[in-house]
């Protein structure tokens, strides 16, 4: 039962890394490898942790803090359909609805602009609070990268989480272990993460963040400690699913030509 | 004037649940009654302004009305891309309030002087910036803020000791003062140095010339209007700040008259474009700044006095400030009898 439930999933999943490298490709936009490297967990939250609370006005909100990964978030929602798929061609093109970073309300489903790292998990914060205060039990989760934690700004809103005790509040850290300009543990070293999640007050777990027995089980049992803020330290490949952008820094900032495109689309299919 | 904020907060916020009040650690003396009145709704961010003014938006997507609370250049440019991003962008229901307007930190030394917050924060779109110079100007600010969809700025000094304004019948904040009517020049002011403006008022009337006296309360949107008028019916506009020449009220001013066909005599009393990095009060460093009464007063009656009128405008429109460093009280020259002065324009 469980193994067709995940295939499902990464059925999914298939689809929409196949949306992001044409979107990439049509767009000639930065950021293919960060967007490939989120899906799974984004199928995740969209298709099975969020879903029951989508429709409702007090449902589960998402930010996507790593704002530059929204190719991913877009064709995440036009699967899971808040619009249609055809609305994925106004990506990054001129005219276009989708631009290369979140905006708030360019379609259904994104409430928070973010595109400078290290806003979406204060906002998140505040939205928890919020929740707190009107009796909501909706939950917050906010997507981050892992370069993204080189901000002050994120340790500061771990420190008030925690201080809070917002245990509607889940942080997941997209750790693919490559930043703009290098390998996280070259540019600034995050090391021990888990540890300065921990000190700081969160309960944590590390997980496979393209697993989705791992992403789906740990998901679903936050939060993880009573009045305490959660957050999943998600590993995870910068271009999975494209052999050759799998783990390249370059992917970063290429987009894929017309023959790179037809070489991912012939990997990115169901086996 | 914290207290007027602070009062004014608690009483709309007991008629609207939607008020909440965040402070980056700061309002000792200042906040506690409305931490003591509405305790769910008042949260000391700690001294971490970024994350401060993150949650701000956050609660404000959430549909409550966030005030944030601290000295203007740590709730200002410490986390001015938080400003941007996250409440301009979002054009959300967030109300930054600033204390310590130009040199009322005056001793504490140019960290906590705020003299380009106005300048920075007028380019950012979709932000309402508001001066008050008195409680009563405080009160009508605060009840903007509240009514405005979106996010506002307000600038308040430490204590109010501009002569208390009687409550205006059109209240709206967006709107110039009109505190003296007279036709010869015109001084535009702001925020809590308007006292100063009143005091040049006064010496200038001494010295026959009629002042209109304008406090610019909202310097954006500027109430275009009112400068367009003070350009066309008076022959002089003199701007009086405590910010830096550059950006603030007198930029704010000198860009509606630049675009107006008339040509009328400008002039901007403002900080010096420096870190100051005297030691003293706020009197004393304002004086030091050439921002004094008398010194402004004389550097106005100095310009008029050269009268030609025809002469002035050839010579002197946006000439640089004037550095005065003299004291005051010396032979101010009179006004020529009004009868004789001839027209600028």
């Amino acid at each position: 039962m469980q193994t067709n439930r995940f295939d499902h999933l990464r059925k999914i999943s298939i689809d929409i890394r196949r949306s992001v490298v044409r979107m990439h490709t049509r767009a000639n936009s930065s950021h293919v490898g960060s967007a490939l490297s989120c899906v799974d967990i984004l199928v995740a939250l969209f298709f099975e942790i969020m879903k029951s609370k989508q429709k409702c006005g007090n449902g589960d909100r998402f930010i996507l803090s790593k704002g530059h990964a929204v190719s991913a978030l877009y064709a995440t929602l036009a699967k899971s359909g808040f619009y249609s798929e055809r609305l994925l061609e106004e990506y990054c093109v001129d005219g276009g609805r989708l631009p290369g970073h979140a905006k708030a309300n360019c379609v259904a489903g994104i409430e928070v602009s973010t595109g400078s790292l290290g806003h979406g998990l204060s906002i998140g914060l505040g939205m928890a609070l919020a929740a707190r205060h009107d009796k909501y039990d909706y939950r917050i989760f906010v997507l981050l990268s892992d370069g993204e934690c080189d901000e002050g700004s994120i340790w500061e809103a771990a420190l008030f989480a925690s201080h809070h005790k917002l245990d509607n509040v889940v942080g997941i850290v997209d750790y693919n272990k490559l930043q703009a300009f290098g390998r996280t543990n070259e540019v600034l070293n995050l090391e021990p993460l888990a540890d300065k999640w921990r000190a700081f007050g969160w309960s944590v777990k590390e997980i496979d963040g393209h697993d989705f027995g791992q992403i789906l089980c740990t998901l679903e049992s936050v939060p993880f400690a009573k009045d305490r803020p959660s957050v999943v330290i998600a590993h995870t490949i910068k271009g999975k699913g494209v052999s050759f952008m799998e783990d390249q820094l370059a992917w970063h900032y290429k987009s894929p030509n017309q023959s790179e495109l037809q070489t991912a689309l012939r990997e990115l299919t169901w086996a | 004037m914290r207290g007027a904020f602070i009062s004014t907060l608690i009483e709309l916020a007991k008629s609207d649940e939607k008020i909440f009040l965040l402070t980056g650690d700061l309002g000792f003396s200042v906040s506690e009654g409305f931490r003591d009145e509405f305790p769910k709704r008042f949260l000391n961010a700690g001294v971490a302004e970024q994350n401060m003014i993150g949650v701000a938006t956050g609660l404000a997507l959430s549909g409550k009305i966030v005030f944030v609370y601290s000295i203007i250049p740590f709730v200002t440019m410490r986390c001015l891309e938080q400003l941007r991003n996250d409440i301009c962008m979002h054009n959300m229901n967030v109300k930054i309030i600033g204390v310590g307007a130009g040199l009322h930190y005056g001793s504490a030394g140019p960290s906590h002087h705020a003299i380009e917050d106005i300048g920075v924060l007028r380019s950012m779109p979709d932000m309402v910036i508001v001066s008050p110079a008195t409680a009563q100007d405080t009160y009508d600010a605060v009840e903007f803020a509240i009514e405005h969809q979106g996010p506002v700025y307000i600038r308040l000094g430490k204590s109010c000791d501009s002569v208390e304004c009687p409550r205006q019948t059109d209240r709206s904040i967006q709107k110039a003062v009109l505190l003296e009517q007279g036709d010869d020049v015109t001084i535009i002011s702001t925020g809590t140095i308007l006292s100063v403006a009143e005091q040049v008022t006064e010496i200038l009337k001494d010295n026959r010339v009629a002042v209109r006296l304008i406090n610019m309360r909202t310097i954006k949107p500027i109430d275009a209007e009112a400068i367009s008028k003070a350009a066309t019916e008076t022959k002089a506009i003199f701007t009086i700040e405590e910010h830096n020449v550059i950006g603030g009220l007198g930029s704010a001013v000198s860009e509606v008259l630049a675009e107006l066909s008339c040509r009328v005599l400008f002039r901007r009393f403002a900080l010096p474009d420096r870190f100051i990095e005297d030691v003293g009060d706020r009197k004393y460093l304002i004086e030091k700044s050439g921002l004094g009464a008398d010194q402004i007063a004389e550097a106005v009656l100095a310009k008029l006095n050269n009268t030609a009128a025809d002469r002035l405008i050839k010579e002197q429109v946006f000439e640089p400030m004037l550095q005065v460093t003299s004291g005051a009280k010396t032979n101010t020259p009179k006004w020529p009898n009004r009868d004789n002065k001839k027209k600028i324009h």
